[in-house]
């Protein structure tokens, strides 16, 4: 029989704006050593295989697969998860509109949910619900029926544009 | 390359895990040291099977590894490859990370012909200006596959040399016409979409070749495209799928399906203008089918996509 030697490598990783220095073997799922090794488990591990979307992480801003990526892979990299986006306080405005709208029950998808929807709506400030619904499509829910979700992220988005019309003296409200 | 051999520590494996010294634990997250602890425990946090991982510079490299290697493979997006390293349908004993090659990503127009990187993630070529210009049809296929997390990272030649029948990116080259540029170390040699895909998951690539690139010609400006296809769920792999191509009076026509067969089948006719002509035309094409899951439903599909990617094309819409 052919044996294999153990490979490890020492990577640094940038999560949430730290390194992070790990000792890693190649085969490692980026979702295992950002919960096992870095001890990050806001990113929840459903499927592994790309369908759920519960593991999902911004790489440079986009969404992405954590559980479809070794950790080897994303040297170099700003990874964003959970608690990255999570305020030492309190919550972020799309968290607080999840809790608003009820758009969680067990909690398993928020993760992949909020992280997605921050994306979108750094791209897309104002999106349309089936604009919504296109970004989310790949996070599923198996307790909240996605409309709660989606006046979520949309709710979360009209809050941002007044606070912005505001912010620039605007007296135009119609933002959303 | 990254030489693979100053990263061997030969440290034990659970040596290693049990060194909790090691493991770099933001103050924030003490508490999750317990979980640490719990996996240190022979529980590996991991699925995949061992494997050896080369992570090439450039093309060259990469080249040289995977004839070097005979069991190697090429990890680019690993959209289809993961999934199934995970669940240990596959276990290569060395994978070459091509996923950084920048080289092999880019887009570009010219004479007449579009090229396209091997390396191009989905949602590049979903999004790229030119494409969309020169390729409307191309550029909304592409955002049709699988989910925006997954197009981020999947690319035109992952998709390409995995040939699932379901997927839109090979139907997409043979409606297109592509042609596609597979080197290896020692050679290189252009193939027709239409002769690289042989069938269920099966190509024409031989062992030691990528698919570096495509080239497609930008289509006549007569020529009209048109591409619907029907999935339970937005992102699901499609149950069938259609490409049409419209060429303008006197030339011939096509339709090039998906999802319907081991691969993509595309078959020239001259496309009836009465709506009852084109079902008839349609369905006999369709009865060649054979599809491996509820055969009746899925060649009735056919006809629908057929249909459907019809209008859209008359309507020059993409
Ligand atoms: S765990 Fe990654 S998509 Fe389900
Ligand atoms: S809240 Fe339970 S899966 Fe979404």
């Amino acid at each position: 029989m052919e044996t294999f030697t153990k490979q490890t490598v020492q990577i640094t990783l940038r999560v949430n704006g730290e390194n992070h220095s790990v000792e890693v073997e190649p085969r490692m799922l980026l979702a295992d050593v950002l919960r096992h090794e870095i001890g990050l488990t806001g990113t929840h591990v459903g499927c592994e295989q790309g369908v759920c979307g519960a593991c999902t992480i911004l790489v440079d801003g986009a969404p992405e697969r954590s559980c479809l990526m070794f950790a080897v892979q994303a040297e170099g990299r700003e990874i964003t998860t959970i608690e990255g986006v999570t305020p030492d306080e309190g919550m972020s405005e799309l968290q607080a509109s999840f809790q608003k709208h009820h758009g969680l029950q067990c909690g398993f998808c928020t993760p992949g949910m909020i992280l997605t929807s921050e994306a979108l709506l750094a791209r897309n400030p104002n999106p349309s619900e089936a604009e919504i619904r296109e970004a989310l499509s790949g996070n599923l829910c198996r307790c909240t029926g996605y409309q709660f979700i989606v006046d979520s992220v949309q709710d979360a988005a009209a809050a941002k544009a007044v606070n912005h019309t505001n912010a620039d003296g605007g007296s135009d409200k119609e933002g959303a | 390359m990254r030489a693979f051999s100053d990263w061997q520590t030969n440290k034990p494996h659970d040596e290693r895990v049990h060194d909790n010294e090691q493991v770099t634990t933001s103050n924030k997250h003490q508490v999750h040291d317990n979980v640490t602890k719990r996996y240190a425990k022979g529980r590996e946090a991991m699925k995949p099977a061992v494997f050896q991982y080369v992570r090439p510079n450039n093309l060259q490299e990469a080249l040289s590894a995977l004839r070097d290697n005979a069991d190697a493979k090429l990890l680019a997006g690993g959209q289809s490859l993961i999934p199934l390293m995970n669940f240990r349908l596959s276990r290569p004993t060395t994978l070459v990370d091509i996923s950084q090659l920048k080289e092999l990503a880019t887009i570009s127009v010219s004479e007449g012909t579009v090229h396209i990187g091997g390396l191009v993630r989905h949602q590049q070529l979903h999004e790229d200006e030119q494409i969309r210009e020169v390729l409307p049809v191309l550029s909304k296929a592409a955002g049709e596959v699988g989910h925006w997390a997954i197009r981020n990272r999947g690319t035109l030649g992952g998709s390409l040399s995995h040939a699932d029948p379901a997927a839109e990116l090979p139907a997409a080259m043979v409606a297109l016409h592509a042609t596609l540029l597979l080197e290896s170390a020692d050679s290189a040699r252009e193939v027709p979409a239409e002769e690289f895909f042989l069938g269920f998951l099966t190509t024409d690539l031989q062992d030691g070749e990528m698919i570096t690139s495509v080239k497609i010609p930008v289509p006549a400006p007569n020529a009209k495209y048109g591409f619907a296809e029907f999935a339970r769920r937005p992102g699901d792999f499609a149950l069938a799928g259609a490409y049409v191509e419209l060429s303008g009076e006197g030339g011939t026509d096509a339709v090039t399906w998906f999802g319907v067969s081991g691969g993509p089948e595309r078959r020239e006719l001259s496309i009836a203008k009465e709506t009852s002509d084109r079902a008839e035309q349609f369905k006999e094409l369709a009865e060649e089918f054979d599809p491996v899951e509820d055969p009746a439903y899925r060649k009735h599909l056919a006809v629908v996509v057929a249909e459907q990617a019809y209008q859209q094309a008359r309507k020059g819409q993409a």
